[in-house]
């Protein structure tokens, strides 16, 4: 049984969505979702123990050996992501158990289960699979999911969010498969592995140099590397609070992992920094990214919107690390993977919270609820003190590791950034814990209350979560440091 | 001269390519920007199955021999199945994108009245 | 009890004390009865650590080690001098000021009583972990909770000037560790590849010449709590929290912290010997001597009391900064000794403004006239506490200002002794008026209609101050002392217990200077003869 849990941890929310659709009742369909979820992250923390016990797994779907058949390739790199997404998925579905979902018709609640048990499968699809055309099929049913959950949003504006989130994520998706292609015209071969075998013996032509920018800019698009993050505010501004909790913490994560798949195991390190130079387009973007991504935030009215700018900001630190290629920056740029993940999922589920109770993501409409909800309060002066990266918190220990390979790259000046760009996130967050916790005028309604606990001991998971892996970071950037010498080839 | 003219399947990916990418970001009508889109789509499908076809090659079909075996001759030229194959997934996803981004297209109709983009702009400016 | 075990209760006696006000928060007798009963405890726990540090040989300290957070980087705790001192400061004067704060909020019938004690808590607990941090990423740690923590108390009032300086403080301190401190820190892991403190520093043989200047500044200008001009501006703007908070976090607890740790960085990262030999820290000297003459300067032309202590309290930790700067075991000996004689002194006049606030409602200095009469006891003690802040024997103050000079002369930089000198001439001048106008001033006619006292947030308190209603003892005193107007005895105790504690300290001198004297081993012998 434990040899198949590879093909397990995708076969399992692939086979439950159909069900959720055919079972045709709410309840029901929510039940299987969080008991998929559940499982599935089960299998996903075995898979991590196992490969740090035994090294890779690889498992060969249906007995067809690669590099014909297709492999489902797990190492430390992509347990760890595996764990992080099943884990939000295992957090985030059970968000509100009790309530009445926010904002979908009657009668279609089992059909929104059922897209996101298809999401998870898309995006556990993407990080576990060895083999290059499965991450575009896998992406492209997570892609899909995720445009029909956005749509589902409560305003009409959720449609148009949708709708542009889908052509530019198309684009994308198509721009990766363009790029497949071409390494298959060079290479003969779909498995990753057998490709990074081949590839330094054509890297010298110009279809690989090709495949290359059509694959980074696919990703990026999926990523929200700026300036290619137009789809993101709209998208989790306007989706259901779950919604914007999951995909901001999975699906731009996930991204992340392709990203880095993609430059250090396909193309290698060599080949990306040194012939290509990505390094010199990625840096002062992901630069830009950290500062323009914190001063739209200010500007903004929404809560949501604001989360969603500064997720593009937060972004901006996880490729930036990439762009360092030596070990502190890249453990710095995949520990932060995990913990952007862990704040911002937390942080939509206290606004999901928020909405529930107030019906309303506006910054103004919240004045003073703080008073009468105390632990929403608590739980985002938290999140938000880990976006500013405060010490004890998630956000500390992946700055310390920026920071760090800033300075072990001799660049004082992009140390120096990092820190100023995280005074802006104090801006952000302070503005709105202000608006929370000053009483207002007329004191909002005394009926007001905490969300109840179905929704609270989900937020209170990950935003405790951002303490715990604050202070306690074997789990996050021991593994981060080993995924990243794996990814370099640096010995220990 | 040759090796441009002669590569005429890779031109025509990119005319497509680039007739889709131009209908998606220059009309306003959302249905033709799905048009695009697709358009976008085929233009990696046709890549895929140009890719795949051998110069002189047959359909990669073994045929049938006696006693139900099949004949395999080395002297015959069979074109790559391979990319063919894949591209049945793309199409799917194609489709179900279409699908998908055309069905938003009647809910946005539903919501606004309208299926271009700068009045819907318009009016989500007026009541935000 | 072994010394492991009460470095950690001392730490968590506060942060329990904290859960346990937060729970008792509807029953105001009992949360105070916590509150109380914490602060002893803790004091007494941290009490028990005294004999430890002063017996042991400085490579066998008492340490605790929580966890290991990154490879190299522990939450770990360690017993040293300097922090020793600091937490018996912080510790001890949490007793006073916890007694003196719950008078203070029921004469003045403050909201939100127990998120005001909570913090309060929360924020001696920062303290204690900033005194006993055994490394760099642990002091930094604590030294952010510090400034976290207290941020409901400066806002305490929640209206729009709370919310100013609200910011003004969060800005100030936030920016200033976060882009500077975590630098600093930063860089010297990477310079050195270590954390930890060490005697003699870290840094000697692994950074010189202008590296070792740059690190100095961002460390002493990232310490925004040693309020180092420019980034001075919280101090004065956090005034507008209510008196206690005042007293004890803005003249213990955040003040001492900032200073504590530039003092701390300078023996334990730098190490005396590398800042004395490359001379990195001249700059150093100047800056503090700067903001000690300016802000002295400032304190002048400040009318409201509150705001004029708050001038004097900048200029004070630059004596302590100066010290540091002065890179001489005397030097940092007289920056030890003025954390606890500052501390002492300080808080008996935030006590005095408060008192006077209370049963008067008077904040500015002109309207002071003749108070002394009504407020013998207040304004006593704030004369006794001014001397001491003046460094004029028989007070505490003046040891720490003569070693100061002293270390001074050491380091061949006689003209900060004149900077020092002149430095206590502006303190004579904007501490002696309020006393003179207290005692030698007639009294204004209009002292006891509160009509001219209209501050919005404080128009909700009754008339309810001095004689009337604050129990038998307050009523048995105004029996015997018709003409007194005095706040309430909870508050006029402390201050009193605080005035002579200055006087003590002057003769328990010897006791800190033998506690610190092992952390200036590594400096040139000390040649000052006691």
């Amino acid at each position: 049984m434990t040899e198949h849990l590879p093909v397990l941890q995708v076969a399992l929310p692939l086979v439950a969505a159909p069900l959720c659709v055919l079972l045709r009742n709410r309840h029901a369909a929510r039940g299987l979702a969080v008991l998929v979820s559940w499982l599935a992250l089960a299998i996903a923390c075995t898979l991590l123990s196992q490969v740090q016990d035994v090294g890779v797994i690889s498992y060969k779907l249906g007995g067809w050996a690669p590099p014909l058949g297709i492999e489902y390739r797990i190492d430390l790199l992509n347990a760890y992501v595996l764990v992080l997404v099943a884990s939000i998925g295992a957090v985030v579905f059970p968000f509100g158990f009790g309530t009445p979902e926010q904002g979908l018709r009657e009668g279609q609640q089992h059909l929104y289960y059922a897209a996101l048990l298809l999401c998870l499968c898309g995006l556990l699809g993407i990080t576990i699979t060895g083999d290059a055309f499965n991450v575009f099929v896998f992406l492209e049913i997570a892609s899909l999911s995720s445009y029909t959950l956005i749509s589902l949003g409560r305003s009409r504006r959720a449609l148009t969010a949708g709708f542009s989130y889908l052509i530019l994520g198309s684009i994308g998706g198509t721009f990766i498969l363009l790029g497949i292609g071409m390494l298959y015209m060079m290479t003969g071969s779909l498995n990753i592995a057998d490709m990074a075998e081949q590839l330094p013996l054509v890297s010298g032509t110009r279809t690989v140099w090709m495949a290359f920018a059509f694959m980074v800019i696919g990703t990026s698009i999926k990523l929200a590397v700026f300036p290619l993050h137009q789809w993101l505010p709209n998208a989790y501004s306007y989706a259901p609070g779950v919604v914007s909790a999951f995909l901001s913490a999975t699906a731009t994560k996930v991204s992340y992992y392709v990203l880095a798949r993609i430059i250090f195991t396909l193309f290698g390190a060599a080949f990306v920094f040194e012939t290509m130079g990505l390094q010199r387009l990625l840096m002062p973007l992901s630069v830009l990214a950290m500062f323009l991504g914190s001063a739209a935030a200010i500007y903004q009215r929404d809560l949501k919107r604001l989360l969603a700018y500064s997720s593009i900001a937060q972004i901006g630190y996880m490729t930036l690390g990439l762009s360092f290629a030596n070990v502190s920056g890249l453990t710095g740029g995949i520990a932060h993977l995990f913990n952007h993940a862990l704040m911002k999922g937390g942080l939509f589920l206290v606004v999901a919270g928020i909405v529930y109770r107030i019906g309303s993501s506006k910054i103004e409409d919240m004045r003073g609820i703080g008073r009468s909800m105390p632990l929403t309060l608590a739980a985002f002066v938290i999140g938000g003190l880990s976006l500013i990266g405060v010490p004890g918190t998630v956000g500390f220990i992946s700055k310390w590791y920026l920071v760090l390979a800033a300075l072990e790259a001799g660049s004082m000046l992009i140390a120096f950034m990092i820190l100023a760009s995280s005074l802006l996130a104090v801006v952000y967050v302070w503005r709105v814990v202000e608006v929370l916790y000053f009483p207002a005028e007329q004191d909002p309604s005394s009926e007001l209350k905490d969300p109840p606990w179905s929704m609270l001991i989900p937020s209170f998971l990950l935003i405790g979560a951002t303490i715990w892996f604050g202070l306690q970071t074997d789990l996050t950037a021991g593994v981060a440091g080993d995924a990243a010498r794996m990814l370099l080839e640096v010995a220990e | 001269m040759s090796e441009t003219v002669g590569l005429w399947n890779y031109w025509a990916v990119i005319a497509l390519m680039m007739i889709g990418l131009y209908i998606v970001m220059a009309r306003d009508n959302l249905v033709k920007k799905m048009m695009g889109l697709s358009i976008f789509q085929v233009a990696a499908i046709m890549f895929y199955v140009s890719m795949g076809k051998v110069t002189g090659g047959t359909a990669p079909i073994l045929p049938p021999g006696p006693d139900h075996t099949v004949l395999y001759d080395p002297a015959i030229l069979y074109s790559n199945p391979l990319p063919h194959v894949l591209m049945l997934t793309a199409i799917v996803v194609g489709v179900a994108t279409t699908a998908l981004g055309l069905s938003i297209v009647v809910r946005i109709y539903e919501a606004y009245g309208t299926v271009e983009e700068d009045e819907i702009v318009v009016l989500d400016g007026e009541q935000p | 009890m072994s010394p492991s075990t009460a470095i950690g209760l001392a730490i968590a006696l506060p942060l329990l004390g904290a859960v346990g006000i937060q729970l008792t928060g509807s029953r105001p007798n009992l949360r105070e009865a916590v509150t109380i009963i914490t602060s002893l405890l803790t004091f007494a726990v941290v009490l028990t650590l005294y004999p430890v540090v002063t017996g042991l040989a400085p490579h066998n300290r008492p340490e605790l080690e929580l966890l290991t957070v990154l490879p190299g980087v522990a939450l770990a705790f360690q017993v040293e001098p300097l922090g020793m001192l600091y937490a018996l400061v912080a510790a001890g004067l949490w007793i006073p000021t916890g007694l003196y704060a719950i008078g203070y909020c029921r004469g003045h019938d403050e909201q939100n009583q127990t998120r005001f004690f909570t913090c309060f808590a929360l924020a001696i607990f920062a303290a204690l972990g900033i005194a006993f941090a055994r490394n760099l990423f642990t002091l930094f740690l604590f030294y952010e909770i510090l400034t976290l923590s207290t941020y409901p108390l400066v806002t305490h009032y929640g209206n729009d000037d709370a919310k100013a300086a609200g910011r003004t403080y969060l800005g100030i301190l936030l920016t200033t560790s976060v882009l500077f401190l975590l630098m600093a820190i930063l860089w010297t892991w990477n310079l050195t590849g270590t954390m930890e403190f060490k005697l003699g520093g870290i840094l000697a043989g692994k950074a010189e010449g202008p590296v070792v200047a740059a690190l100095l500044a961002l460390y002493a200008f990232g310490t925004g709590k040693a309020a180092l001009m420019p980034f001075h501006r919280w101090l004065p703007a956090a005034m507008v929290a209510p008196t206690p908070v005042s007293a004890l976090l803005h003249a213990v607890a955040i003040v001492k912290a900032g200073v504590f740790t530039v003092l701390k960085i300078i023996v334990y990262v730098f190490g005396i010997d590398l800042l004395g030999r490359s001379g990195a820290s001249d700059w150093l000297m100047w800056a503090a001597a700067f903001t000690l003459l300016s802000s002295s300067v400032i304190a002048l032309s400040k009318d409201n009391l509150k705001a004029r202590l708050a001038y004097s309290t900048i200029s004070q930790l630059s004596y302590i900064v100066l010290g540091g700067a002065l890179a001489t075991a005397a030097g940092i000996l007289g920056g030890g000794l003025h954390i606890a004689m500052h501390a002492m002194g300080k808080i008996t006049l935030f006590f005095c403004a408060g008192a006077i606030f209370v049963a008067s409602h008077k904040k500015n200095i002109s309207d002071m006239d003749g108070i002394g009469r009504a407020m013998p006891f207040t304004m006593g003690a704030f004369f006794l506490g001014s001397m001491s802040i003046i460094g004029l024997p028989p007070m505490g103050g003046s040891w720490s200002k003569w070693y100061l000079a002293m270390g001074a002369a050491d380091g061949n930089n006689a003209i900060f002794i004149a900077v020092l000198m002149i430095s206590s001439l502006l303190s004579i001048g904007y501490l002696m008026p309020v006393v003179g106008r207290a005692f030698l001033f007639p009294p204004k006619v209009s002292e006891h209609s509160h009509g001219e006292h209209g501050h919005g947030e404080h128009g909700h308190s009754e008339h309810g101050h001095g004689e009337h209603g604050h129990g038998p003892i307050s009523a048995w005193l105004a029996r015997i002392f018709p003409g007194f107007h005095e706040a309430p005895l909870l508050c006029v105790a402390p201050l009193c217990v605080t005035a002579i504690g200055c006087i003590l300290l002057f003769f328990y001198a010897e006791d800190i200077y033998n506690l610190l004297l092992p952390i200036t081993q590594s400096a040139p012998a000390v040649t000052v003869e006691r």
